[in-house]
């Protein structure tokens, strides 16, 4: 027995609409470890929120605040987050045909493709329920991610020394769970490795922030002469 | 205005523009897969060696202390697959555990 074409027991809308709350909702939720780190890290609590609001990106969210936070230069705090920045860039080229909207939305769409929204509009399998997916993630996360920002900014401003309540091994365990579902394959892993080695080693011997622009430009080099290799070997 | 509000709002402007970049160019720019990889293995090197600085260094010195087992934790509960957030808390209460015992 098929069950009839009138009847749609899986609306790939609905599913989409789904799947997006139960990416926003945590996501969202992690703010708060942004908001407290943040002015753990010293910047006041509308600093904090400006970041949340414009740049409104994970990842370089906390490096943006973990170069200040460190003493490091203000440049490079800019780079390392701009730098991070840059696969939103990759992920709008993705999601211009998915979406494909008039010019006066693009600012907004921008605005909203990060990790997340990217994640749920590309993997539907309808161009509506991607469309659904990507709003509804986006602006989930959105909202989500600024009011937990506050909420964490605030408490964070009335704690006191953040390294008694471990704050900075918060930060560093924030990074860890950024990248861990990135490590997949020997390629990335390799980078990894170089990364954590070339940072460390050149600690005592560059300004604060520059060893970690040091080792973005390891992976720069290994993935231009990588280029001709079969793509990933599994690790 | 201060330094750090100047670097706070032209950082957010650039990662905005950079976004933006990706919704308004010709798509077949951005669209070479070398660009891509690149792109993917930066992310990669980038929070790793945060990851690195944000345990090992204070200052210009690697030193060790209660930053790592916390990681250690850390690298536990993604290994469980904990959500984001449990993985950033439990990494701070080991912390701030181990400093209770007076680890540095």
């Amino acid at each position: 027995m098929c069950e009839g074409d009138d009847v749609t027991p899986h609306d790939p809308a609905a599913a989409a609409r789904r799947q997006a709350l139960s990416v926003a909702v945590p996501t969202g939720l992690y703010g708060v470890s942004f908001g407290a780190l943040s002015v753990a890290a010293g910047l006041t609590v509308p600093q904090t929120m400006a970041l949340s609001l414009l740049m409104f990106s994970g990842g370089s969210q906390f490096a943006f605040i973990g170069v200040i936070g460190a003493g490091g230069a203000m440049g490079a705090a800019v780079a390392s987050a701009a730098l991070l920045g840059a696969r939103n860039g990759l992920y709008g080229a993705q999601l211009t045909p998915l979406l494909d909207l008039p010019w006066r939305w693009r600012p907004v769409a921008a605005q909203l493709t990060i990790d997340e929204s990217t994640a749920v509009a590309t993997a539907q399998g309808t161009r509506t329920a991607a469309r659904v997916g990507f709003w509804w993630t986006g602006v989930g996360v959105f909202v989500l991610w600024n009011l937990f920002t506050l909420l964490g900014a605030l408490v964070g401003d009335r704690l006191g020394d953040p390294r008694a309540y471990g704050l900075d091994a918060a930060a560093a365990a924030a990074f860890l769970a950024l990248v861990w579902p990135r490590l997949a394959g020997r390629t990335a892993q390799g980078v990894a490795a170089a990364a954590v080695v070339v940072a460390l080693a050149t600690t005592p011997l560059l300004p604060t922030g520059i060893p970690v622009l040091l080792a973005a430009l390891v992976a720069v080099v290994v993935g231009l002469v990588t280029d001709d290799r079969p793509p990933e070997v599994r690790g | 205005m201060s330094a750090l509000w100047g670097a706070v709002l032209l950082a957010g402007l650039v990662c905005l523009a950079i976004k933006l970049a990706g919704h308004v160019l010709p798509e077949h720019w951005l669209a070479q897969p070398r660009v891509a990889r690149v792109a993917g293995l930066v992310t990669v090197a980038l929070l790793s060696a945060l990851v690195a600085v944000q345990t090992a260094t204070t200052g210009d010195d690697v030193v060790v202390d209660a930053r790592l087992p916390a990681l250690a934790v850390a690298a536990l509960a993604l290994v469980l697959r904990a959500p984001f957030v449990v993985v950033v808390v439990l990494a701070a209460a080991a912390a701030a555990g181990l400093r209770l015992l007076g680890m540095p």
